[in-house]
């Protein structure tokens, strides 16, 4: 027998009597009354620093503002022409390491804990992760409650990645001191739209 | 009447100082898990659908697993099974070398700990970086953690600072945790981009998607599997959950038990591989799909590692990670010690008051305590019972059984306060060990309350 069919019959022998799966209709998660402004103080908590576009402003002229200091941004938004590079065009990962920022389109925001769903759409999603500022773009219309809202929600593309983030990388691993850019972003700017 | 873990935590507590730290961090986390329970009204609600998801689950494992490993498949993973840890090494092994793998970045992976990877994949030439910056420092100091969401949680700034000095060449004397964090990062980075391969383990596997899910604060994993071609993700078999309205409901749970924070930073989906590379999942039985069988103990397949059982636990909080035999301490260590081999690990047994804190926190309702007075019913059984207790015991029967002699005895027990201090507090007496032994009243309890009051009386009061 190969090892897959002796797991799986030991698993089967063994199982137990049947339990049925359980109902989630009487959990009745927490829910907020105005998720958005919710999402924006749960994320201020987790350390991000939140941007309102308002209508009818250029997403290039905020994140030139929001980044004045920036001399690498990369991106494949249309329309942020001060990129310098872009995810789907580098040759190798390295090239992207010292980005000053990465700028990444969010599909679906979470109020109760800050989460922004992040499906890969570039090439390389390192760009999420190795930018030393990150900036998630994220349309205002798109946040919901809870997390039973958002796994109802999330969608998949080809490259089969995707991450929710909320808040810049952080650690409290050397003597439980917390400090913020561990491995990935050391920044998190969340630009509403 | 010692166990190892008593002599071991005898040691642990020569450093008063830092013993008290250690117990002030660890309740301090306990504390912010409260205030996190508390802010969600459902939360018990969500602890008893977390318990019934995951005994359903387990219930269905063998056909949750063949959907999950089917799904992967279709997703273009190639999925491995592996029936023990040297099976799942040397198939780790066999993946690494068919590729040329000669230097492997990892994220924190507790499966890793338990099968021993890094050692044999070392010996085998290929090296291993751990990545989550606590696994990265105790891997440069050779150690093994000391609790298994902050496995560096036995040393303090000023033994990074040192060992970053003599491994990073980080300035001599600056033990600032930002500025140390700051060289692990910059050191790490080398290491993200100069790997032939990353791994990751798996908090949960979606049996619906075939996604593997990591949860990670420091993006880590996310680096790992970023920059190298080549992804293998290092699963036990009893991570599999039905699908993401049952991840919805662990989700909420995992972060806020472990640390006391709404969510990781990172909740990271894998379900293929990146544009021009491959990913591998390694399903790892290694005795659970036997403990299955074990009504007492099978419970301890629903945990999900978030260590809260470790935080809230008096003797590990005052006694530490390294007085544990087994690599993975506190309540939820003693259990799976004594599931793993009961003849090595019982020296843990003793390591519990019973107040069952462990299993009131534990986001899965996993009966911890009540699983480890189980196993101390049965340490007769695995020869491993403390001769001295056994004596005493029978010397107990003896006297419970005959209320004559029990009488006899309690009534003249006072006159124990006379022997003198010397004699009682040698060393060579258990009941005076750790502090001083107690003085006996001249008479016993059950006198001494029907002199006080009708026992009714008291009931009414």
């Amino acid at each position: 027998m190969s090892a897959k069919e002796d797991i799986l019959s030991r698993c089967r022998r063994n199982a137990g009597p049947e339990v049925k799966r359980p109902s989630l209709e009487g959990l009745d998660p927490l829910t907020f009354a105005d998720p958005l402004e919710k999402f924006k103080s749960t994320s201020v908590e987790m350390s991000c620093r939140v941007i309102d576009v308002p209508e009818g402003k250029n997403l290039n002229d905020a994140v030139k503002e929001a980044f004045q200091d920036a001399k690498t941004i990369c991106t494949n938004i249309p329309g942020i022409d001060c990129a310098t590079s872009n995810p789907d065009t580098v040759a190798s990962v390295t090239e992207l390491n010292h980005t000053d920022v990465g700028v990444v389109p969010g599909m679906l925001g979470v109020a109760e804990n800050g989460c922004i769903w992040v499906p890969q759409t570039m090439k390389e999603k390192a760009v999420c992760f190795i930018s030393e500022n990150l900036a998630i773009v994220l349309p205002r219309q798109n946040v919901v409650s809870n997390m039973h809202e958002a796994y109802r929600r999330i969608e998949f593309n080809d490259y089969g990645y995707g991450a929710f983030i909320s808040g810049p990388s952080k650690t409290a691993d050397i003597a439980q001191v917390l400090v913020t850019g561990a491995q990935a972003a050391r920044t998190l700017t969340v630009f509403l739209i | 009447m010692s166990t190892s873990h008593s002599n071991a935590a005898d040691k642990f507590l020569k450093n008063r100082k830092y013993a008290d730290w250690h117990d002030d961090t660890f309740w301090s986390v306990r504390q912010k898990r409260d205030r996190m329970a508390a802010s969600l009204p459902e939360w018990e609600r969500l602890r008893q659908a977390a318990a019934e998801i995951k005994d359903h689950t387990l219930s269905h494992l063998g056909d949750y697993l063949e959907q999950f490993a089917d799904a992967a498949e279709k997703n273009g993973v190639k999925v491995h099974w592996a029936a023990d840890a040297d099976e799942f090494n040397s198939i780790v092994y066999d993946i690494l070398s068919s590729h040329g793998v000669q230097k492997m970045v990892k994220s924190k992976s507790m499966l890793t700990e338990e099968c021993r990877m890094n050692p044999y994949l070392e010996s085998k030439g290929i090296e291993i970086v751990e990545t989550d910056l606590g696994e990265r420092i105790i891997q440069l100091k050779g150690q093994a953690p000391s609790h298994i969401v902050m496995p560096a949680i036995h040393l303090s700034h000023d033994d990074v600072g040192e060992l970053f000095e003599k491994e990073l060449c980080t300035e001599k004397g600056n033990h600032d945790p930002t500025y140390l964090t700051y060289q692990a990062r910059l050191s790490l980075r080398d290491e993200f981009l100069t790997a032939d391969a990353g791994m990751t383990g798996a908090n949960f596997g979606i049996a619906e998607t075939g996604d593997i899910v990591v949860c990670t604060n420091e993006g880590n994993a996310d680096m790992s599997t970023s920059c190298p071609r080549l992804h293998i993700a290092a699963m036990g078999i009893e991570k599999v959950i039905p699908d993401y309205d049952a991840l919805a409901v662990f989700h909420r749970l995992l972060a806020r038990s472990a640390t006391g924070q709404p969510t990781t930073v990172f909740t990271s989906h894998f379900r293929k591989a990146r544009p021009g590379g491959e990913m591998h999942i390694v399903l790892v039985d290694n005795g659970r799909s036997e403990w299955l069988a074990d009504s007492d103990h099978r419970k301890t397949l629903r945990c999900m590692r978030c260590g809260s059982c470790m935080n809230t636990c008096p003797v590990y909080r005052n006694s530490g990670g390294y007085s544990y035999s087994y690599f993975i301490p506190g309540p939820l260590g003693v259990n799976l010690g004594m599931l793993r081999d009961p003849k090595a690990y019982s020296g843990n047994i003793s390591a519990c008051t019973l107040c069952l804190s462990c299993q009131s926190t534990c986001p899965v309702k996993i009966d911890l305590g009540d699983q480890i007075y189980k196993w101390r019913q049965k340490l007769d059984s695995f020869g491993t019972a403390n001769k001295e207790k056994k004596l005493i015991c029978k010397g107990m029967e003896v006297i419970f059984d005959h209320p004559a002699i029990y009488n006899a005895a309690t009534g003249e027990l006072h006159l124990v306060n006379h022997v003198p201090d010397a004699i009682l507090n040698c060393g060579l007496n258990p009941w005076a060990a750790g502090h001083k032994m107690m003085k006996f009243p001249k008479k016993p309890f059950h006198k001494l309350i029907k002199e006080v009051a009708d026992p009714d009386d008291i009931k009414k009061s």
